[in-house]
């Protein structure tokens, strides 16, 4: 039996190993070719481990820009893209809590109705509405400003729909002592609602803002300046595949600082997650 | 320290669904008062009336002087104790306890005193940093009476604060209860559906029934004198046996072939009226064969109780039990002779359930 069970771990491990290597080995290619220079990247013999030029490559990169396609230092459509995903997270958040909230505990006419109406959006995802969505932002002169990124992107029903269900599974006698303990609606919504729904908000906000900082369509076609370029915009843009030469030490370190911050959220928040699964706080 | 008054109070629900059906009754101050009834009877509508958590439909509820129909929960000045603690989750026990107050704005000095206080009473001062998690079912209970008692309020209500203990933690549980609302002389409104708790709890016990009062009394009145054929059988365990009779006018009821003497029977009902018999098991007495008045009792089996045994068998061809205390009667199947004190005959009316007893 204990053979057995050794044999069973090892092969586990085999496969474990082998899904590990598949997953991590282009991105630590990327890396690699983020540390060589131009050369030696085309060439077609890049080696396999990371080479001299990583200071150079993430130096120009993020503070100078890429010399041909992209004029604009990285970090700062960094800057834009980290504002639209907090944007879109903590708009999404904010709206479909309340929004939830409403549905769950108010008795108010149409109520089922405004539900429904909420429920159809998940329908009409931002690529189908694209062209009203566009004319409307332009007309609004939200063109090339964070608002004209974030807020089309903030109307959600999936948030709506997962804080609804968290909240009809909250014990209805809590909102009975909690009006016997003189809270109203505002009062048992922060100290009481709320907290319990901290796990759900922190999934949610990971989703969202991965949602928020993969946004390809809608920045490329309300950015018109280099300035509000978001950085996926600026991978896209810097693969040249035309007259010029491209850059792909530059677009591979581009690539590589554009996933750093969804990895760190999904670290930090990573805690959370763990905390709400292991402590159920009902 | 309030009394309080119920008047006529009705709760109709959208759908014309009658879940209470007019009740009055009132609870002197200090007083504990139990409602009682099976699943549905719509105890615990009136006892979330009395909260404010249910709209009142008709009639009026009064804490004190103050008829309170149109006052929100929080000001009605009561307290409850709720089935699943609902104690919130992501607050330390001091800061459940601590909550209600806090939104009143009492002084942060007084709140302490009081939760030090009431933690004491009830022995949790050591788990006033825990979160309820992290308490077992009888401490979640006692944070909840904590949370209760804190706020110093003049009703109590408890929701059937004890349905979710083991059985021993709950008679535990049950006779603090009792002595704590007696310390503190707290009017108190306990619904639940355990006759057990009924009877040792209440110095006023209500039993309800399908929206109506079935009877309103002491404990000990309740089981002496059932009101009805449906109190009889809900207040006392193993429950009344139930026998179909008959009278004959002159205090004499009759059980298919024998007869038993009963003495609190109304005067006025004609002779051949078919009524209902109720016997409680532990008021039939063992008797030998041939003994005046003694009845044939067929035992088909035992059930052994420890300190009382349960003879489950046939009376007159009915089904019928009888309690003993062990030792006292050969625990064997067969024929015993029993009698039976005509004192303890209740007779009831078939149709209406009504007890057929003089005044």
């Amino acid at each position: 039996m204990v053979e057995d069970r050794r044999l069973g771990d090892a092969i586990a491990y085999v496969i474990l190993t082998i899904g590990v290597l598949i997953v991590a080995f282009p991105v630590w290619l990327t890396f690699v070719a983020s540390t060589w220079d131009a050369a030696t990247v085309i060439n077609g013999q890049m080696p396999l481990y990371p080479g001299p030029y990583f200071f150079e490559n993430y130096n120009r990169i993020l503070f100078i820009g890429s010399s041909r396609t992209t004029r604009e230092p990285v970090i700062g459509m960094m800057l834009n893209s980290f504002v639209m995903a907090m944007a879109i997270a903590l708009g999404k958040i904010f709206i479909s809590v309340l929004s939830a909230y409403a549905v769950v505990y108010y008795r108010f006419p149409f109520r089922m109705a405004a539900f429904w109406i909420i429920f159809v959006t998940l329908m009409l995802p931002v690529e189908v509405r694209i062209f009203p969505t566009f004319k409307i932002v332009s007309d609004l002169n939200m063109l090339d400003t964070y608002q004209g990124l974030a807020i089309p992107l903030i109307a959600s029903a999936t948030g709506t729909l997962l804080f609804r269900q968290f909240f009809m599974t909250v014990p209805d006698e809590l909102l009975e002592a909690s009006k016997i303990d003189g809270a109203g609606p505002f009062k048992f919504f922060k100290d009481t609602l709320l907290p319990l729904s901290m796990t759900t908000i922190a999934a949610l906000f990971v989703i969202q803002f991965i949602y928020g900082w993969n946004q390809y369509l809608w920045p490329l076609l309300v950015t018109t300046k280099d300035s509000m370029q978001t950085i996926v915009i600026a991978i896209k843009k810097m693969i040249v595949t035309a007259d010029a030469l491209t850059e792909w030490q530059l677009a591979m370190a581009t690539a590589m600082l554009a996933m750093l911050p969804p990895v760190l959220v999904v670290i930090a928040m990573q805690r959370l997650f763990v905390k709400g699964l292991v402590e159920t706080e009902k | 320290m309030a009394q309080v008054t119920l008047n006529s109070v009705k709760k109709v629900y959208a759908g014309g669904v009658e879940a209470v059906k007019g009740v009055s009754f009132d609870i002197p101050d200090g007083g504990f008062c139990v409602l009682v009834g099976p699943s549905g009877c719509g105890k615990s509508t009136l006892l979330r009336m009395v909260a404010g958590l249910e709209t009142i439909s008709a009639g009026e509820v009064a804490i004190g002087s103050r008829v309170v129909n149109q006052v929100e929960p929080a000001d009605r000045d009561i307290a409850m104790v709720f089935q699943n603690y609902a104690l919130y989750p992501h607050m330390s026990v001091y800061e459940n306890m601590a909550y209600g107050l806090r939104n009143r704005g009492t002084p942060k000095e007084e709140i302490e005193k009081r939760v030090k206080e009431a933690a004491k009473i009830l022995a949790i001062e050591a788990l006033l940093e825990r979160r309820p998690r992290q308490l077992s079912g009888g401490q979640r209970q006692r944070v909840a009476m904590g949370r209760a008692i804190v706020r110093k309020p003049q009703v109590f209500l408890f929701d059937e604060p004890l349905s979710n203990l083991d059985a021993k933690l709950r008679v535990q549980m049950r006779v603090e209860i009792k002595k704590l609302q007696r310390s503190l002389g707290v009017t108190s409104i306990y619904v639940t559906h355990d006759q057990v708790e009924a009877m040792t709890l209440s110095d006023k016990l209500v039993v309800m029934n399908a929206g109506q009062v079935e009877q309103i009394g002491l404990p000990a009145e309740v089981y002496r004198k059932p009101a009805s054929k449906f109190v009889a059988t809900f207040i006392g365990s193993p429950p009344m046996n139930i026998l179909p009779g008959a009278v004959d006018g002159h205090g004499i009821v009759a059980l298919g072939d024998t007869i038993i003497e009963a003495r609190d029977l109304r005067e006025d009902l004609a002779a051949q009226t078919s009524v209902e018999v109720g016997l409680r098991p532990e008021d039939v007495e063992i008797a030998s064969e041939g003994q005046a008045g003694s009845l044939p009792f067929d035992v088909e089996f035992i059930e052994e109780l420890g300190a009382t045994q349960l003879f489950h068998g046939k009376l007159g061809g009915q089904p019928f039990v009888m309690q003993a205390a062990t030792g006292d009667v050969a625990a064997q199947e067969g024929r015993l002779w029993i009698t039976v004190d005509p004192d303890k005959v209740h007779v009831f009316d078939p149709k209406t359930g009504t007890r057929l007893g003089k005044e």
